[in-house]
């Protein structure tokens, strides 16, 4: 039985005195589009981010294709094939478009020259080729989401991360979005989408890991999540705290 | 842009320098006046200095009010050289360049953990603490500096006692070297890098880009070329001191014309010298000595209304008079993007 | 080195130090309220400096009675500076932290080239202060009236600051439009009367440095470059943006450098402060209160 794809193994993060994350334990499989939900202040994002390599886990450890990556940084995960978009789009505002992509193609050309043709191809991908030579500055805020997506892809990664993509979108965006995600995943990049927003999500996902309070509640697959009654209690609670 | 024009936009950049180039080296024909010439060369000797801190300020976005530093090192070194051990400048500036790249990388070292202003005040302080050093340093002549002494004319020994056309050349060539630099950074990993970390250092790191890895080379090319500045300024006037090569109005007579000019483009620090030097120059000449403050006050008025109304620089006012012309339109405002 | 004379360079290095946490108080507060460096802070504590030559020649008054008008002079020139040049170099699209850097310079430069204008380079001084040329002799350690006096006004100040910031209600609109600038217009506090406020209120205490600094310094055009650079290396070192942290650091500096100037040559006393900055900034980098 040969190692998982991504392994999260009994890992615990804290910030001065809460606990974000508390042995949480997963596993993501190649070629699976994985959905992390949970209602606000889960732990979805600490987790997603220590994968990321943003910051290390204060216990446990996570293998990477068999591989222990729990000490290395955000650019040599990169270099090992994990990519991630921001939450907050973060694109380089002082650069074009297409340097935006250039930036994460760079990873994997010899060559400035090379990693432009690499960054044409991924913007045809995702539907900016005619806004290459715009600043990143001007796009409209869901272009912005999608040259965050474009940027990743440059960088050819096997696993890709995406921090609420889909959130905030209008219906046809939405569309447009999960079409992309589908495609990507087509094209052999194994997904795992932190997300908010449940309708969108539970048709696109394979499997889903719900996170309340820190920890693992329940796992499977959309249908069954879905039905489980701790997540049902987990998301009514959170509804009438809110109210 | 399609490939093809993206390479038509590159060479048109390398022509339109190159006719620059040749206007320049024909100027003195006609330029007699030797504060004319001296104008000339010191404003090109900026030219070059500013794009050399362009690399590190305008491209890696590390603002640094200390590069005097820099040109401290490499005017001193090159001097040193020349007095002690009658090495000619020619390798004296290249031994400058290269301390100077070693101490901006043992500098670089701890500094480039420090965030945004940290940083700026940090390279302030380091020139501060050079200058004191220099002052000090006996051997290398105190604050009383160190003459060097006159020889007949030579190219070895970068010295002219009247004729002023070697110097404008060497300066030409410098400030070319430097542009051409730049040029090649435009479409480079390291300069797209470099912006990277500029814009958003944790975006960057995401997609591959080892940030305290980026600065480090970014500080190094920078202070290795303005090292060769202050090697060609102390061959120039022949007389170097503490105060005339270290002080502070040099770290921010370095780096403003790249601000005035359009911060990380590339022909900002050129555009920007050839207005504030003779502008300094000038208002130095007419006002300054007379301690009238006029020269601060107007120097002073157009940092301020350059940083205010125009943040991106001369260029971007260059390129939107530009479109204007050519296309009739009415242009789009603010998007000065890198030209 | 005697007991005596090391309480002495540590009593003088004290009086010094609290004059500079002043100094650097200031721009610790207005970098801590929106984020800019005044990097025309010197040519502020010049103009101070002029403003009480100016009242006491004016008025005959003496310097520490001046003080409360230098004061309130320095206070409309911080808020003016805001409302007429820095408010602008907010609005910059890109590069904000190049634009403030630069915009402020320019202010300074431009102040100073001002000062040279219509003071003169001259070298002016106050001889006239009740203060001046006494000594207080406490056992055997001289400490000068007018830097006691600065010394005992700072501290004054820091205690007044404190209550301004913890228990005033603009203590507390300050407090929250540094932490969130733009939900606070949604409570209705206006963003650009607390930064114009915060602008004079870190002017008046720069203000207050000038005035007491008068008396015992020569004034002119260029007395406000050496202390501008004590005072960014003081808030870097206290931590930009927290007062305490500029008081702490402002004593510390102010020690090092009457010990530096003993030890060492009086022309190297400042490679003592750059020291000790340059350590504490390696071991930390956010400074040795700072948090932003």
């Amino acid at each position: 039985m040969s190692a998982p794809f991504l392994e999260v193994r009994n890992v615990t993060r804290r910030f001065g005195g809460l606990v974000a994350n508390s042995e949480v334990s997963l596993t993501v499989n190649k070629g699976e589009i994985l959905g992390l939900i949970g209602p606000n202040g889960a732990g979805k994002s600490t987790l997603f981010n220590m994968i990321a390599g943003l910051y290390p886990p204060n216990e446990g450890r996570i293998f990477f294709e068999g591989k222990d990556i729990t000490a290395m940084s955000a650019p040599e995960r990169c270099a090992l094939g994990i990519a991630r978009t921001f939450q907050v789009v973060r694109s380089f505002d002082s650069m074009a478009v297409i340097e935006n992509v250039i930036v994460g193609s760079l990873v994997r050309s010899a060559s400035a020259g090379e990693a432009r043709r690499a960054a044409r191809r991924v913007l045809e991908l995702t539907g900016l080729a005619r806004r290459a030579e715009a600043p990143a500055s001007e796009l409209t805020p869901p272009e912005k989401r999608r040259l965050e997506i474009a940027r990743a892809l440059a960088t050819q990664p096997k696993l890709l991360l995406l921090d609420e993509a889909l959130t905030g979108l209008t219906p046809s965006e939405a569309r447009d979005g999960v079409e992309l995600v589908r495609q990507i995943r087509q094209d052999g990049v194994t997904i795992v989408m932190v997300e908010h927003v449940m309708e969108v999500v539970m048709p696109l996902v394979d499997r889903a890991i719900v996170l309340n309070l820190g920890k693992v509640l329940a796992q499977g697959s959309p249908k069954e999540v879905v039905r489980d009654e701790a997540v049902i209690g987990a998301y009514l609670g959170e509804r009438h705290r809110a109210a | 842009m399609p490939p093809d024009a993206f390479a038509r936009k590159r060479r048109t950049e390398l022509g339109v320098a190159a006719v620059v180039a040749i206007l320049v080296a024909l100027l003195p024909i006609g330029l007699h006046d030797v504060y004319l010439q001296n104008v000339l060369i010191l404003t090109l000797m900026y030219a070059a200095l500013s794009q050399s801190w362009n690399i590190l300020g305008g491209y890696c976005g590390q603002i640094s009010l200390g590069h005097a530093i820099y040109f401290g090192i490499g005017a001193y070194a090159s001097t040193l050289l020349y007095t002690h051990l009658g090495v000619t400048p020619w390798i004296g500036m290249l031994a400058g360049g290269a301390l100077a790249a070693v101490i901006a990388l043992i500098l670089g070292y701890p500094f480039f953990r420090l965030r945004g202003h940290y940083f700026t005040i940090a390279t302030i302080v380091v020139a501060e603490t050079g200058l004191i050093a220099m002052i000090n340093w006996d051997y290398a002549g105190g604050a009383q500096g160190i003459q060097i002494p006159y020889g007949p004319d030579s190219w070895l020994h970068l010295q002219f006692a009247r004729d002023k056309l070697p110097y404008i050349y060497f300066a030409l060539g410098f400030a070319c070297l430097t542009w051409f630099v730049s040029w090649l950074i435009e479409d480079s990993k390291w300069g797209y890098w470099w912006r990277a970390v500029k814009d958003n250092a944790e975006a960057a790191e995401s997609l591959g880009v080892v940030v305290f890895r980026s600065k480090m080379a970014a500080a190094a090319l920078s202070a290795f070329f303005t090292a060769i500045g202050g090697s060609f300024y102390a061959a120039f006037v022949s007389y170097i001191d503490p105060d005339s090569v270290m002080g502070f109005q040099f770290s921010l007579l370095i780096a403003l014309p790249a601000v005035l000019g359009g911060i990380g483009t590339l022909w900002g620090p050129a555009l920007g010298a050839l207005v504030l030097i003779p502008l300094t120059e000038l208002t130095r000449s007419y006002f300054g000595g007379s301690g009238t403050g006029l020269d601060l006050i107007i120097y002073g008025l157009l940092i301020m209304v350059i940083s205010l109304a125009r943040p991106e620089g001369l260029t971007s006012l260059v390129a939107l008079l530009g479109r204007k012309l050519i296309t009739r339109e009415p242009a789009s405002a603010g998007s000065g993007a890198s030209s | 080195m005697t007991a005596q004379a090391l309480v002495q360079i540590l009593a003088s290095g004290l009086l010094m130090g609290l004059i500079y946490a002043l100094i650097a108080a200031g721009l610790s507060l207005i970098f801590g309220l929106m984020d800019v460096v005044n990097f025309a802070h010197g040519e502020f504590l010049m103009l101070a400096m002029y403003a009480t030559f100016g009242i006491v020649a004016v008025t005959a008054l003496d310097p520490i009675l001046a003080t409360p008008l230098v004061v309130g002079v320095m206070f409309v020139l911080g808020a003016g500076a805001y409302l007429l040049i820095i408010r602008h170099a907010m609005r910059a699209k890109a590069n904000i932290g190049m634009v403030q850097v630069f915009a402020t310079f320019g202010l300074g430069i431009t102040i100073r080239g001002l000062a040279q204008h219509f003071f003169t380079p001259d070298y002016r001084s106050i001889q006239t202060s009740w203060l001046s040329g006494h000594t207080l002799d406490l056992g055997g350690v001289f400490l000068p009236l007018p830097q006691l006096f600065g010394g005992l006004l700072s501290c004054v100040c820091f205690a007044a600051l404190y209550v301004i910031i913890r228990r005033t209600d603009f203590g507390r609109a300050l407090e929250a439009t540094r932490e969130d600038a733009g939900a606070v217009a949604l409570v209705g506090i206006d963003r650009n009367r607390v930064f114009a406020l915060g602008w004079g209120l870190g002017a008046a205490l720069v203000g207050i440095a000038g005035a007491v600094m008068a008396i015992f310094y020569y004034i002119h055009p260029d007395v406000g470059s050496p202390f501008a650079l004590i005072a960014y290396v003081t808030v870097a070192l206290g931590g930009f943006g927290s007062i305490f942290g500029a008081l702490a650091a402002g004593i510390l500096v102010g020690i090092v450098e009457a010990v530096s100037a003993t030890i060492l040559a009086p022309s190297m006393k400042a490679i003592g402060i750059y020291a000790v900055y340059l350590v504490v900034v390696f071991v930390r980098p956010r400074g040795l209160f700072g948090n932003l």
